[in-house]
């Protein structure tokens, strides 16, 4: 039993420890990338935003997450009692299990090369729904009940779109397997957003729809539904679930940049000499810019305590620099290389995709859940449909009929773009007919 | 009301399972009925087939209280209304007691409160879009339209002393003289106005998501509005032409040249285009305004203690929601032996169950946020 034990700890030593971090540092990871909404959010809106608690908001996250912690545990009184208990819980598991199987580097990832990878994250990560349906009934109120309902549905048509946008970048990596994936792009000196534009954007689109953010932030729509299945949730159970919903966001954003953006490959990935090497400084040089400048503030806080946090994140910052700066001059450290910059160049993509989340949250007003279902099944999965149709056309033709792949796929990415704007007419041409409808009905108010 | 409301077609399938109406509560506490408004809906799956709007609990008693005021004293109580509007509603009342002792304000005072009703109508209406905006889900705009609010407000505090409820008007007249650099603060809002309204219809006028949010929902047809009593930018966006600035001018407004924009549709689209638009003329008329203040007193000899004769009179202005008319009535007294106010918000809220029906719980909201209500003054 011992000697079992013992040999399972052997073996799967380093996926358990990196499984214990990942359990460890994602709510650290959720509780910045809140912040960071928070601030992006204060600055489209000509406001501040946190300030109070260390330098610039920086401890926030920290200072939220207590409040949080020790708040009063409200179960309402009609509550069902274990699915209310379970159903968070369900959520961030299903987030934290997904964010398992992800690689945020050719050095990290979890559960070494699954060879079902992103099936796996794709898969699991919907299981997340399940906790929302389930606290929504369970919480027995009619605003719960509501966003629930629209979340299953949101889900259940967004979730074809966006399988059918990653089955067509799958044809050109020809692979499950998530290191695979990069690898295929790094074959082809090219990212899979080149070669199927309209399935990045489809899959861009969904992924916002399934991440329940505005503009498709139904169920929880705060105007509308209060806080939709969220309403009865408070303290840990509420912050549980907030986790998984920013959790969610860093898994999909992962899997856009795994698939679509060269996961952990440097822009020009191809590119040597000293173009490649300036590229490769890229990192070392933002980040002591970054270093830098927090030094410079640093004694322009207001108080001691966050002069000298604002030192440490300089300190931080510089640290990182070094790290990144290491395996570019010392020749011993050159194997670390390929690590330590994948690491970097994955966090700064999926911190793009993530941006461009929020810039859309603060710009876009919300849709209406009828006008979302039908964005879903009228436009996207028809288009994502035809597009997985072409793009395999056009590999076929450039594999067995020996037309020219380059050629193909451009031709064929076009058809998908006239078939989106044919779409978009008809729909239009729908919505005209239903406005003259409505014209045409003529109401007696004085009658009755 | 909605017992006797009809749901139109049976749902068959509801009919089969069956199913009941969902009954949703919404308020008074919600973060989107604009204070504490409680509507019960009666839905068909999202679907509202019925609603009914429970008011009242802001009620403070406000016409009783004119009756053991004196004329003076009850004057601030009406800035508590419409407490988004405070400077709209002073200038109504005190019209109203100034027709009912016979006396006029005089010319320089006319003007100034001309001047700072319209910049409190664009204040109104600013607050309105912001908040109708963040309903409809767009956070940003708001935030936008506060700053330019503070600009006004930080006018009338330079003005008077006060923000929100401002009692800046006084029977006869004004108290205060314009402060020194009144024209040139005005005139420096204009300017930076125009370009901020441009900012805001970017962010929403030509917005696929805006319109297809607000094109065709709450449709108020002319008639209705007409039937159901429905006054201001409500009244206007389903086509009719009326604006009581223009039908029977007060203060200064026949001085001016302005346009009355109306709609067509009478759907939530037009009422926010037409408040845009509002929003522009209102600036133009200060802009008129600040370029020709008469010199002269600023308050009419109404004398300190206020007996106007017996007699009765209802005057309306046209305030930032709509027609808001005080009924006086005098028995020679120091009171009011009676006030009755004709609340805008009141009245255009009765047209909330026709909008209504048969949109979805969505909707629900933005029509919500297009009557612009205030329910200070619906319940007052």
């Amino acid at each position: 039993m011992i000697h079992a034990t013992l040999e399972f700890l052997r073996t799967y030593a380093g996926p358990l420890i990196a499984a214990v971090v990942i359990v460890a540092v994602l709510p650290l990871i959720a509780g910045y990338v809140v912040l960071l909404e928070r601030k992006v959010m204060a600055h489209f809106q000509v406001r501040l935003g946190p300030m109070r608690v260390g330098p610039h908001g920086l401890l926030q996250p920290i200072a939220d997450a207590l409040k949080l912690l020790i708040k009063e545990d409200i179960i309402p009184e009609n509550a069902d009692v274990w699915i209310f208990w379970i159903a968070p819980v369900t959520s961030v598991t299903a987030a934290m299990l997904a964010m398992g199987a992800l690689a945020f580097g050719p050095a990290f990832q979890v559960a070494k090369d699954i060879n079902i990878g992103l099936l796996f994250v794709v898969g699991v990560s919907s299981l997340g729904i399940f906790g929302i349906v389930l606290g929504g009934w369970a919480s027995n109120s009619h605003y719960s009940l509501l966003g629930a309902l629209r979340s299953a549905a949101q889900l259940v048509s967004y979730e074809t779109a966006a399988g059918m946008a990653l089955v067509s970048g799958l044809l050109f990596a020809g692979t499950l397997q998530i290191t695979d994936i990069v690898k295929a792009q790094a074959s082809e000196h090219l990212w899979f957003v080149c070669f199927a534009p309209v399935s990045f954007f489809i899959y861009l689109v969904a992924s916002i729809a399934e991440t329940n953010r505005a503009p498709f932030d139904m169920p929880e729509a705060e105007s509308e539904l209060v806080a939709g299945y969220m309403t009865e949730f408070s303290g840990f159970r509420w912050a549980l679930y907030f986790l998984a919903e920013y959790a969610n966001m860093v898994v999909v954003a992962s899997v856009a940049t795994t698939l679509f953006l060269g996961g952990w490959l440097r822009p020009f990935s191809g590119l040597g000499g000293p173009a490649g090497t300036a590229l490769d400084l890229f990192p070392v040089l933002i980040l002591l810019a970054l270093a830098g400048y927090c030094g410079y503030r640093a004694p322009k806080q207001p108080v001691r305590v966050q002069q000298l946090v604002m030192f440490g994140v300089a300190g931080l910052c510089a640290l990182f620099a070094l790290v990144l700066a290491a395996p570019l001059f010392v020749g011993a450290l050159a194997g670390a290389k390929a690590g330590i910059h994948g690491a970097f160049w994955f966090f700064l993509k999926v911190s793009a995709y993530i941006y461009l989340f929020m810039w859309l949250r603060f710009t876009l007003p919300r849709y209406r859940f009828d006008q979302l279902m039908r964005l879903g099944w009228h436009f996207l999965i028809p288009l994502s449909i035809v597009n997985v149709m072409l793009l395999g056309l056009a590999i076929v033709l450039s594999s067995q009929y020996g037309v020219n792949r380059a050629l193909a796929i451009g031709v064929m990415n076009l058809i998908t773009l006239l078939f989106a704007l044919y779409l978009v007419s008809v729909e239009k041409g729908r919505e005209d007919r239903k406005a003259a409808q409505t014209a045409d009905q003529v109401t007696d108010s004085y009658a009755g | 009301m909605a017992e006797t409301v009809k749901t139109g077609m049976p749902n068959v399938q509801a009919t089969l399972l069956g199913a009941d109406e969902l009954i949703l509560n919404m308020g008074p506490q919600h973060p989107s009925t604009h204070g504490v408004l409680r509507v019960k809906l009666r839905l068909d799956g999202e679907r509202v087939t019925g609603s009914e709007c429970i008011i009242g609990y802001l009620h403070r008693g406000v016409e009783k209280i004119a009756e053991h005021r004196t004329y003076q004293q009850f004057a601030p109580y009406v800035d508590r209304m419409d407490y988004v509007a405070a400077v709209s509603n002073g200038l109504g009342y005190c019209e109203a007691v100034e027709k009912l002792l016979g006396a006029e304000a005089p010319p320089r005072a006319r003007v100034i409160r001309t001047i700072l009703t319209e910049l409190q109508r664009i204040a109104s209406h600013l607050l309105w879009l912001g908040t109708h905006a963040l309903d409809i889900g767009a956070l940003t705009p708001l935030f936008y339209c506060f700053r330019e609010r503070e600009e006004i407000l930080k006018i009338f505090e330079k003005y008077c002393g006060a923000r929100l409820t401002t009692h800046a008007f006084r029977i006869g007249g004004l108290q205060y003289e314009a402060y020194d650099t009144l024209e040139k603060d005005v005139e420096r809002f204009c300017k930076d106005f125009e370009r901020r309204i441009v900012d805001y219809e970017d962010l929403l006028t030509q917005n696929r998501i805006w319109v297809g949010r607000t094109r065709n929902i709450g449709v108020l047809s002319a008639a209705d509005a007409v039937a159901l009593g429905a006054t201001g930018p409500v009244l206007r966006a389903s086509g009719v032409k009326w604006d009581i600035r223009k039908a029977m001018p007060y203060a200064a407004y026949d001085q001016y040249k302005f346009e009355i924009p109306t709609g067509k549709a009478g759907d939530t689209y037009d009422r926010y285009l037409v408040r845009v638009e509002e929003m522009r003329q209102s600036r133009l008329i200060c802009l008129q305004a600040i370029e020709n203040i008469p010199s002269g007193p600023i308050m009419a000899r109404v004398g300190k203690v206020l007996k106007p004769p017996p007699g009765e009179v209802y005057h309306a202005i046209e305030a930032p929601k709509g027609e808001l008319g005080y009924y006086v009535i005098s028995d020679g007294t120091v009171q009011p032996y009676r006030v009755r106010i004709r609340p805008p918000s009141f009245v255009n809220l009765q047209a909330f169950d026709k909008m209504v029906r048969g949109h979805l719980v969505a909707d629900v909201v933005a029509i919500i946020g297009t009557l612009d209500i205030v329910l200070g003054e619906v319940d007052r």
